[in-house]
């Protein structure tokens, strides 16, 4: 696997997202400081919106669920897996995550690549 | 119970599935396995048309793998089954494969009949039933003009909506001289007709197609056995459905004279060891082509299979749909073919709607109905023939236009036997059991009863019963905010207030569990903004906003913003207008002028956003608060000082009281209006705050709205000085932003209110409570500490870096494109963007599938 190193750990939000192009796909990674896994990058692309906006989501939990809220329409994306709660069958990218001497690195690739139906 | 019995399905379309929820539901230990024909799982077939706009087949799927994976199912797509060998118990399937079973269920549905008209078999002739039947008629769409649907049923008109909205002219041809000759009459049948070819779509009845032949103008001539002929370039067949029963005759079943399954009560074929549910199944020599008789088959099946004695007994055929546009409904014996039974007709050429009931000869009861163009009583009247209610003395009254004392059947009037949810057989009684058991909202319900999650069609009538019911027990909702905080609001805001919390992490640890979410965050930044108007975007805040409080601006469906600068009470100079243009022209926005009186600058970049407000502030614009939960404007008519009639200056007023509420934050937003006299051309009673002047000083009403429910205001107070009257406008938007629910608006907050109007008054006006010095002075303390937003934000000095599009890269998001129309840009459709990527044919062809696959994702 591959690294993308993108910036300093400044670049992150604390409890909130931002977006980075990583091999020219767009990534959401959101930063919860006091978690024990802190970062989390998943697309950036909302299926549902059509529009490249999840950095911009309100994150939060769902029965213990990492999630986002799409902006748009407010569905809620899994942080880990990519699922969506409202829509099963959707599962977006997740890429793997890491902070490692104050930089931030993003896989270049993403884990599960669950394309939809 | 028995454990692990090897079941076999055969059919994985909405009623198979059915059956395996509810076979793994009543057997945790049966091993199960299902042989589904299509590429695709159980999806929603009722909702296929959606797809046509833009719903996705994950949209309407029912299941996934990994649902079946987590239910223990074994699952194999893309298997058509071909032999059942009842003496060995073995199926086997088109590839070779065989499967054992014990117990045996055909679920295998029904396929699209296609008349014997020669040249039915040719490309572009086609079928409307899955998944795969969808994209070949869009790709035959994408390459046809016209369009015709052979078939003017219930399925038929579907069809036809569907490709009418493909954007081909679109004709029906139907055989028989009426449309949809099952459910309705001729005359309901005559007035669909019409309607329909008022939307645009041909309908041709009593037409029988001899031949399909090569066309002159178009791909195909349909020839008519009345010498008449009619043009297309595509064909839908949708002449009815036929059961897939051919795995009954292979296995040598018994089967009806016109096809299908045969099973007894128990969903039994004549081998009792194979089972058949839902539109393959024969019943009293009756198929049931629609989901609830099938759902209901499926459950006396796992009943059946897991040692329970549920029955079929047949199942009510009552239909409501919107057919392009058109309500229709059909209810029991809709013909009329009960002996003496009587018919009351009402009929209405200019709304366009006819309605007829069948009555009992004594007319004491329901028989059936028909309904078109309108089917606002199906509700009721579905409720008198299912539970055999006595009708009213004057029936009449049901299907009369507001009468008065309609007596419509509210949740209340029902019997606990009622069935509110055809689809998932949920009674009245059941509904109150999910109430006493624990549901306190529509939502708990829904879920536990799985009500309304069918065809949708009880949705008005599940919220009605639920809601009486939770009234008729005085049940106190419950008002937390979210599963983070078992409080309301008001009382998060005293634990803000009187812990002097200053974070919501504070908060969290102290009274909170979990991580929070979308809708406890928002409502705490409110409560926190409005207690210590801190600036909304400290670090410690900027988690908590929705993307149009972070950013400042509405998200528009495409990803970009709106930039609304602020216009108090309307009022602005040439000067500003010509900033207002040039700013937009220099950015290419999209211009438009609000409902609101100010103009909304569409299309923004998130990383032009900063730039934008820099010129605008420049040129001394303050944001317009329009992402807020704040106060948005202060609308005014011209007033005095112009207008005729006008006996105060409304304008200036308006101008003063926006100013002063300005950046204001509260449960809602909120709006104003000062009108200069009682014709009221500012449309101040349609305000939660709305002032109109009068000789002696001004009127004040409170608390209306527009929007989704409107609402007048009340009149509050009459000809009050201007002192007086800002008092009280400060009294009142203090008192509500203490005391009122998230996200409610002044309308529903005092609706609300124990005492309502009369309590309000008493509160502001006589002080009821002792609180109005500390109102005016948490005003006061608000109004003095206002800042724009906008201006800090650029002035800060990472304003640029929070506003980039990406953190490592000066790249825009290459998903927002737009084109022209009336000479301003608007977002590009899908379709556009896909076409705008092709012809760009300076992007290699690498890259081009990369963002495609990002879309697909
Ligand atoms: C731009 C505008 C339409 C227009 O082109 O005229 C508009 C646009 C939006 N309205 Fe509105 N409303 C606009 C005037 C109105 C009015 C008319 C008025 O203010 O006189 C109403 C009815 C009056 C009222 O509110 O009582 C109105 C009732 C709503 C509602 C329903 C509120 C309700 O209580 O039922 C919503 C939804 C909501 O707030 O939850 C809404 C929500 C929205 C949102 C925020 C939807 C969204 O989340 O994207 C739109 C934001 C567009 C944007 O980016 O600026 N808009 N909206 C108007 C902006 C006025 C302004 O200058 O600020
Ligand atoms: C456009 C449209 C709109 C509709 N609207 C409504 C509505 O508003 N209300 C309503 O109540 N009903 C409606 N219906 C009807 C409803 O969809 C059906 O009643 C329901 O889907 C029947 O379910 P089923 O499981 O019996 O059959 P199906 O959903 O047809 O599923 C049967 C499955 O078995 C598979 N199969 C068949 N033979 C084999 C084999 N030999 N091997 C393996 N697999 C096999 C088929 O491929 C199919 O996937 C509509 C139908 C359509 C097409
Ligand atoms: S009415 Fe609806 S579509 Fe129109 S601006 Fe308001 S929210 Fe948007
Ligand atoms: S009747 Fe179909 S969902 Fe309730």
């Amino acid at each position: 696997m591959s690294w993308h190193n993108i910036g300093t750990i400044d670049n992150l939000v604390a409890n909130s997202g931002v977006c980075a192009l990583v091999n020219n796909q767009q990534v959401a990674i959101f930063y919860i400081p006091q978690n024990p896994t802190a970062v989390f990058a998943i697309s950036n692309y909302d299926p549902i919106g059509k529009a490249n906006v999840l950095s911009r989501g309100i994150i939060g939990s769902i029965d213990n669920k990492l999630v986002v809220a799409s902006p748009l329409y407010k569905q809620h994306f899994c942080l880990e897996t990519g699922e969506c709660l409202e829509a099963e069958a959707i599962h977006l990218p997740v890429f793997n995550a890491k902070i490692e001497d104050g930089s931030v690195f993003i896989s270049s690739e993403p884990k599960v690549t669950t394309a939809v139906a | 119970m028995q454990t692990s019995q090897k079941i076999l399905i055969i059919g994985n379309g909405m009623v198979g599935h059915h059956f395996v929820e509810q076979m793994r539901q009543s057997d945790a230990n049966a091993d199960i396995t299902v042989l589904c024909g299509e590429a695709n799982l159980a999806y929603d077939r009722v909702y296929l048309s959606s797809v046509f706009d833009g719903k996705t087949a994950a949209d309407l799927a029912l299941t996934t793998h990994d649902n079946y994976k987590q239910l223990n199912i074994n699952v194999h797509t893309s298997q058509w089954v071909e032999g059942i060998d009842r003496s060995a118990k073995i199926v086997t399937t088109l590839t070779g494969e065989q499967y054992p079973y014990d117990k045996l269920v055909l679920a295998t549905g029904s396929f699209p009949f296609v008349p014997p008209i020669k040249g039915n078999d040719q490309p572009h002739c086609l079928v409307y039933r899955t998944l795969e039947d969808l994209e070949q008629i869009k790709a035959s769409a994408a390459v046809s003009k016209s369009g015709v649907v052979i078939g003017g049923g219930l399925l038929g008109l579907e069809a036809a909506n569907a490709i009418k909205q493909l954007g081909l002219d679109t004709h029906v041809v139907e055989f028989a001289p009426q449309l949809m000759a099952v459910q309705l009459d001729g005359q309901g049948g005559t007035l669909l007709k019409n309607k329909i070819e008022e939307l645009g779509v041909t309908v041709h009845t009593s037409k029988a197609t001899s031949e399909i032949v090569k066309g002159e103008t178009s791909r195909f001539r349909l020839n008519f056995s009345d010498e008449s002929f009619l043009e297309t370039d595509l064909i839908l067949f949708s002449a009815g459905i036929r059961p897939y029963d051919q795995l009954g005759k292979i296995a040598d079943l018994e089967l009806g004279e016109r096809g299908g399954i045969i099973i007894n009560n128990q969903c039994q074929t004549s081998d009792p060891d194979i089972l058949a549910i839902g539109e393959c199944a024969l019943w009293d020599k009756k198929l049931f082509g629609l989901v609830a008789p099938g759902y209901n088959m499926a459950r006396v099946a796992a009943s059946q299979l897991s040692g329970g004695e549920l029955e079929f007994l047949g199942a009510d055929m009552s239909t409501k749909l919107k057919l392009l546009g058109v309500e229709v409904g059909s209810i029991g014996d809709a013909h009329a073919k009960t002996p003496d039974c009587k018919e009351l007709i009402y009929q209405d050429a200019i709304r366009g709607c006819y309605k007829k009931i069948i009555l009992s000869e004594k007319g004491d009861k329901l028989l059936g109905a028909v309904l078109v163009g309108d089917t606002s009583d199906y509700d009721t009247l579905l409720q008198y023939m299912l539970n055999d209610m006595d009708l009213p003395e004057n029936p009449e009254c049901l299907i009369l236009p507001d009468s008065g004392g309609v007596p419509s059947l509210s949740g209340s009037a029902l019997p606990d036997t009622a069935t509110i949810c055809s689809c998932h057989n949920v009674s009245k009684g059941d509904i109150v059991g999910a109430i006493d058991g624990g549901s306190c909202d529509l939502a708990s319900v829904k879920s536990c009863t799985k009500a309304a999650s069918g065809c949708g069609g009880c949705a008005a009538l599940l919220k009605s019963v639920v809601d009486n019911e939770l009234a008729s027990r005085g049940v106190e909702v419950n008002n937390h905010v979210c599963e983070h905080f078992a409080y309301s609001r008001q009382e998060l805001l005293h634990m803000v207030k009187v812990e002097s919390i200053k974070s919501f992490d504070d908060l969290l640890t102290k009274h909170g569990s979990g991580h929070g979410c979308e809708i406890c965050k928002p409502a705490i930044g409110s409560i926190l903004a409005s207690t210590w108007n801190d600036f909304i975007l400290e670090p410690a805040h900027v988690g908590l906003q929705d993307t149009n409080d972070t950013y400042l601006a509405n998200m528009q469906k495409d990803g970009s913003y709106s930039v609304v600068p602020r216009i108090a009470g309307g009022e602005i100079t040439p000067d500003k207008l010509i900033v207002i243009g040039q700013v937009a022209k220099d950015f290419n926005l999209y211009c438009k002028v609000t409902g609101g009186q100010r103009i909304d600058l569409f299309g923004a970049r998130l990383e032009e956003l900063p730039v934008i407000w820099e010129r605008l502030i420049e040129a001394g614009f303050e944001t317009g608060h329009a992402y807020g939960k704040s106060l948005r404007t202060v609308k005014s008519c011209v007033g005095s000082t112009w207008c005729r009639y006008g006996v105060q200056d409304s304008v200036g007023h308006a101008i003063e009281i926006e100013n002063r509420y300005k950046g204001l934050r509260a449960p809602h937003k909120f709006k104003m209006a000062v009108s200069g006299c009682t014709r009221e051309c500012a449309e101040a009673q349609s305000k939660d705050i709305g002032i109109i002047a009068t000789e002696n000083g001004w009127n004040l009403y409170v608390c209306g709205n527009g929007g989704m429910r409107p609402r007048h205001a009340d009149l509050f107070a009459t000809d009050l000085d201007t002192p007086t009257l800002i008092k009280y406008i400060d009294r009142v938007i203090m008192f509500y932003i203490k005391t009122a629910d998230k996200l409610q608006r002044t309308s529903v907050w005092m609706e609300n209110l124990e005492g309502g109007l009369d309590y309000l008054k008493s509160v502001v006006i006589d002080d009821s409570l002792g609180i109005c010095d500390e109102l005016e002075a948490q005003m006061e303390l608000i109004t003095q500490t206002y800042a724009c937003e906008w201006k800090k934000a650029i002035e800060s000095p990472d304003a640029a870096k929070r506003f980039r599009q990406f953190v490592n890269s000066p790249e825009t998001d290459d998903n927002i494109l737009f084109v022209q129309e009336r000479n301003q840009i608007r977002p590009a459709t899908e379709a556009e963007k896909r076409e705008q990527r092709n012809t760009q044919n300076r992007i290699p062809v690498m890259e081009v599938e990369e963002e495609q696959a990002d879309v697909l994702a």
